[in-house]
């Protein structure tokens, strides 16, 4: 995946002619210490997608590994026209879209929030963060087994004591499931990357615009809104790399079931389960497409701010 | 003339203090679950399927107990293990890979050191699931299956990019002026990098190591492919360990608690450091 066409970039450092042997041994004297991380990295990502585009080329079933043969487009045919998985295209964007808005938007208020004085802060941004370390598994199993379960679940517990309902939470809204504890694990890093970006802002300005009586909506609208976009893009984008891909909460809190199976849950399945090496892989092209689609403008996105960085040193 | 000055200053005032309330509510209601999950994993498991929820249950050690194996049960220690060595493993390989090539876009950089760079973050871009086939197959094949070591060179291979983009970063911290000034005064390269380079990176290098160390600690879906009873990791235990009917709400918050517990350490001890490593150095 050389996506690096995507970000062109002024190529900076001293340009170097290659033609006299002490000037060809400095760069390569130069390049030696990138070598050894740039090759592992190409043997383990580049090559094993070299060969998931191949294998969704073949009809192929690991159970019957004698009846391997190529089958052009087939499977892509069969991915692109097979009901369940196209719906799980459908619930990964549903689940992706709605995740990482609810967890901006609600990291975005937490960061202004927290920009404030006032006593304790430390304590509450620990506090915060905390969802965030949590092991992605163990926080799944948290919320099916100790919050959402219908007969002694903490939400329904808690639900009780004002005489609520008392709904079967995964059954009744599995994605919404999904999408909650997700959205819990996820705030606090939308949160450190805005508040980040509130800290950075240029104080003398926001001094001014107050002394020339602007209202805070007004601040927040024309001033802090503008800087922080770069902000939310990124918190955006990264968010939906690691959403797009999740396998955890899935996997844990419905097992693919009641609709919520997402496409990396669906390639897990295609060739762990049902053994359809061809199908899968081609599932599998199919995701790394719609990722180098975020992936363009996510590179976008962090090489402005990279570039941002490197004009101020 | 001052009592109209001071009511925008009082109302201001007032709405400070609220919206610090406010904070420290929703901070209480995110921790909430994990409180409870505290609290759950020191009740008995009668107490701790009750509704309403037995707030004030007598606390016992039986989750725990039950957890590592005490009772009868599969013990977590094998598990626990192969998550540290996977995790400790990969993350020092990590270093021994993104150090020097960190050094190579930072300080003395290559031409197109960007390009480099970039091509490292797109690798992350990557999904997990479209290798995992071609890696299974080839493990399948090698009997390399059920290995920790394959889980090492993955989780290497996972975090390298992240750690590349922190050090970059780090590393570009480090004012040129010093290096050729040390240089000048005759210090050699292995010197420069331990008595100049390192001491300025060091805080980030350990930040980068802790973000690595948890990356790898949480990976399921590598694991739980690649993996069988012998090199089977702590979240993959965790996955297999509801298979009984009955009450095991109290157990499930004990092991959660206990492998998310270095996770937390690690995350603390690199807060400040946390953002710029999860937005890849973008962020500072």
């Amino acid at each position: 995946m050389t996506a690096t066409t995507t970000a062109p970039m002024a190529t900076a450092g001293p340009a170097q002619t290659a033609g006299k042997p002490a000037t060809r041994l400095r760069a390569w004297a130069t390049r030696g210490p990138l070598l050894p991380a740039l090759i592992f990295m190409i043997a383990v990502t580049q090559l094993p997608f070299v060969a998931t585009l191949v294998i969704s080329f073949f009809d192929w079933n690991s159970l019957y590994p004698d009846a391997r043969s190529f089958a052009g487009f087939a499977n892509y045919q069969q991915v692109l026209t097979d009901a369940d998985l196209r719906r799980s295209v459908w619930t990964t964007v549903l689940l992706t879209v709605t995740v990482v808005l609810a967890s901006l938007v609600l990291g975005l208020g937490l960061a202004l929030l927290l920009d404030r004085r006032f006593r304790g802060r430390g304590i509450v941004r620990t506090l915060l963060i905390a969802p965030f370390l949590v092991v992605p598994v163990a926080a799944a199993l948290l919320w099916k087994h100790v919050l959402f379960n219908p007969e002694y679940g903490l939400l329904n517990g808690l639900l009780h004591y004002v005489g609520g309902p008392q709904p079967d939470w995964i059954s009744n809204t599995p994605l919404l499931a999904i999408e909650a504890s997700l959205i819990w694990q996820w705030t606090p890093f939308m949160m450190l990357i805005l508040l980040a970006g509130l800290q950075s802002r240029d104080h003398q300005q926001i001094e001014a615009a107050r002394v020339d009586g602007a209202s805070d909506w007004q601040i927040f609208r024309h001033l802090t809104l503008p800087h922080l976009r770069r902000y939310l893009e990124l918190g955006a984008l990264l968010g939906s790399i690691y959403i797009v891909q999740n396998f955890d909460a899935v996997f844990t809190i419905t097992s693919g079931g009641l609709g919520t199976a997402n496409l990396p849950y669906t390639v897990y399945q295609t060739f762990y389960q049902a053994h359809e090496n061809g199908l899968a892989s081609a599932a599998g092209v199919l995701v790394v497409i719609g990722s180098i689609i975020i992936a363009t403008f996510a590179l976008r996105v962090v090489s402005s701010l990279f570039r941002e960085e490197a004009s101020r040193a | 003339m001052s009592t109209a000055s001071a009511a925008p200053v009082r109302s201001r005032r007032v709405r400070g203090a609220g919206l610090g309330v406010a904070a420290w509510l929703i901070g209480l209601l995110f921790f909430l679950p994990i409180a409870w999950m505290a609290l759950t994993s020191f009740h008995s498991e009668a107490d701790a399927a009750t509704n309403p929820p037995s707030w004030a249950a007598a606390l016992t050690l039986d989750g725990y107990r039950e957890f590592f194996g005490v009772g009868g049960g599969a013990s977590p220690w094998p598990a626990l293990i192969n998550s540290t060595v996977a995790s400790l493993a990969s993350t020092l390989c990590v270093l021994l890979l993104a150090l020097p090539a960190a050094y190579a876009l930072s300080i003395r950089p290559v031409k197109k050191w960007t390009d480099v760079l970039f091509f490292f973050l797109s690798t992350k871009m990557l999904p997990v699931v479209a290798g995992l086939l071609p890696i299974y197959l080839f493990a399948k094949s090698t009997d390399f299956l059920d290995n920790i070591w394959l889980l090492v060179i993955l989780y290497t291979s996972m975090n390298l990019p992240i750690a590349v983009w922190m050090m970059q970063s780090f590393l570009a911290e480090v004012p040129v002026a010093v290096i050729e000034a040390a240089h000048l005064d005759g210090a050699r390269l292995p010197t420069i990098l331990a008595r100049v380079v390192a001491p300025i990176a060091a805080p980030g290098i350990a930040a980068t190591a802790l973000i690595c160390f948890i990356f790898s600690w949480n990976e399921l879906l590598f694991a739980r492919v690649l993996t069988g009873v012998v090199a089977e990791t702590a979240p993959v235990f965790l996955t297999g360990f509801i298979t009984s009917q009955g009450l095991f709400l109290a157990k499930v918050c004990a092991a959660s608690l206990v492998i998310s517990l270095p996770v937390l350490a690690a995350g603390f001890a690199a807060q400040d450091k946390l953002v710029q490593g999860l937005s890849l150095g973008a962020v500072k």
